[in-house]
């Protein structure tokens, strides 16, 4: 009957699985898990209360929330947007690298100039499309359809493996109060630590893996003496 | 409280982290005042309560009786559940100014934005709460920003955190209410009810067994959650602490790569929907997948990466 207890977490899993509410879910799990472990209303509360307060230091990101419009309205977006487009004469394919680099730098910092919607089709496609351009072609729609892919997933990547590095960050936060709970004590910069060559790794074999494949892509949809062509009237 | 902050046994940093969460919680206090009084809100006291009853919480939870903290939870999840918390008025700045305020400022606009991330960094280093060197880092970026430009005034900051907490609305409570899951599940004992169903199947004592089947059930099942930080709840209490850290492994290495290993489950799946499917309307592609496509390669391989890099350093 022990098995009981696991009530909880197929809960989570089967809530978040059919796209439920994911506070229902989470409040429904909590409150089954602690009825199952004999805790009683008044023990539900004792522990809801003493373990949502032990987790404050998540809120954290309220406090960055402060400065984070204001940046935005003071014109973040545009500098970002200004930086890169600082960067000319690259193929499509090394113009999504410098994203992903620039993108990886301001995660790690916790700033985020809009993503996918914010940045990517306002600044980078555009950017990515005249990238085709001057290299003499017109862009292949299927083509346009692999740079828009591959721009949005080098957006996530990048996005998911540099925001940890933030210390203080909601992955490392949490990591630390799951750890803490189960009685092992480590500190957020030690967390971040491990995480830097992991985060560096993933960022270089996604930026070699994208240019590759946009060179193939552009061997397949222009023919290979073109770019070629292209690379020697450049010199 | 007062007691507290005077006691001369307690160092500065313990008594300064509490002082941020009283900041944050009279941020959120005041978005929801904020929200109860715009009339075009069209859950004003539902969003009240929600963003009122949380900043009590945080602000005073050091001093609140559990039980009372546990109620006020609850009494904040109810109009969460219900969908009454809304965003009222939106005052996004209009394109022309935020081009003008670039122009005017430039991008000397990075250093204020770059400073959260210094001063964790420094406090981290110094070994003192980052999170108090985070909110110094917020306070010298918004005196840069007034310097800047004279019309960052305190009200704008305030404005501009609500505008940006009531876009984000109550699911942005999810890691804190997952944290407090997480402790809630350990506390019932579902850890060691798993640990002896996982102990039939993984040979005792073997550790490296045992970080495979974390890493990949920390990407499988974040596939099927579609949540990474979901899943790091359940399969840490679950599998990580009874079948590999209970054996001895550093709980800093495997911890913390287990949730990149949940991202990589994350770039996999349509479950993920804001990172994976959204993307795809909005760059108006024509493949459903199109974006989940481009990711599999690398997934896959940080996956097997992160596996050995746990197994060499734990």
């Amino acid at each position: 009957m022990e098995l009981i207890k696991l009530i909880g977490i197929l809960i989570v899993i089967v809530g978040f699985a059919f796209k439920l509410d994911s506070i229902l879910i989470i409040f429904i799990s909590a409150v089954t898990t602690a009825l199952v472990g004999g805790l009683g209303v008044e023990g539900l509360l004792d522990v809801l209360g003493t373990n949502f307060v032990a987790n404050r230091n998540m809120a954290i990101f309220i406090m960055i929330l402060l400065v984070t419009g204001t940046l935005e309205r003071n014109g973040l977006r545009e500098a970002a947007a200004s930086l890169i487009q600082k960067i000319k004469g690259v193929t499509a394919g090394k113009l999504i690298c410098v994203y992903g680099i620039m993108r990886a730098f301001f995660g790690a910092f916790n700033i985020n100039f809009g993503g996918v919607t914010g940045f990517v089709r306002p600044v980078v496609l555009p950017m990515a499309e005249g990238a085709v351009e001057a290299e003499g072609h017109d862009v292949n729609e299927e083509h346009l359809e692999e740079i828009k892919g591959m721009a949005s997933a080098m957006d996530n990547i990048s996005w998911f493996f540099f925001q940890v590095l933030f210390v203080g960050g909601s992955g490392g936060l949490l990591v630390q109060s799951t750890l803490e709970s189960l009685g092992y004590q480590v500190s957020l910069i030690d967390l971040v630590k491990v995480e830097i060559p992991v985060a560096l790794i993933a960022l270089i074999i996604a930026s070699i893996y994208f240019i590759i494949r946009d060179k193939q892509l552009c061997k397949k949809y222009y023919g290979s003496s073109s770019s070629s062509k292209n690379k020697s009237t450049k010199k | 409280m007062l007691a507290f902050f005077m006691d001369p046994s307690l160092d500065i940093w313990t008594k300064l982290l509490e002082v941020v969460y009283i900041i944050i919680g009279l941020i959120t206090i005041y978005a929801g005042i904020k929200n109860l009084l715009d009339k075009e809100n069209p859950a004003r006291i539902g969003t009240a309560v929600f963003w009122c009853s949380f900043g009590i919480v945080c602000a005073l939870g050091k001093w609140l009786p559990s039980k009372v903290s546990g109620l006020l939870v609850i009494i904040m999840i109810i109009p969460a559940i219900f969908k009454r918390v809304k965003p009222g008025k939106v005052n996004a700045p209009k394109k022309e100014y935020t081009e003008k305020q670039f122009e005017k400022i430039g991008y000397k606009l990075f250093i204020p934005a770059l400073c959260m991330g210094f001063m964790s960094i420094i406090f981290a280093l110094l070994n003192v709460s980052s999170l108090v060197g985070i909110t110094v880092g917020v306070f010298v970026s918004m005196f840069l920003l007034f310097l800047y430009s004279k019309d960052n005034k305190p009200k704008v900051f305030l404005d501009d955190s609500e505008r940006f907490l009531s876009a984000m609305g109550p699911l942005c409570m999810l890691p804190q209410l997952l944290g407090a899951l997480g402790g809630i599940f350990t506390q019932a004992g579902v850890g060691d009810v798993i640990a002896g169903l996982v102990q039939k199947i993984v040979p005792e004592g073997n550790v490296n067994i045992g970080i495979i089947v974390f890493a990949i059930g920390m990407a499988l099942f974040t596939m099927i959650m579609g949540n990474a930080f979901a899943a790091i709840t359940v399969m840490t209490v679950g599998i990580g602490a009874p079948c590999v850290l209970a054996y001895g492994a550093d709980p800093v290495v495997v911890g913390m790569i287990a949730l990149t290993c949940g991202f990589c489950g994350t770039l996999l799946t349509p479950m993920a929907a804001n990172f994976n499917i959204v993307p795809v309307v909005i760059l108006d592609m024509k493949k459903r997948f199109g974006v989940i496509k481009n990711q599999v390669f690398i997934a896959i391989t940080m996956l097997i990466i992160q596996i050995i890099y746990m197994i060499l350093l734990k």
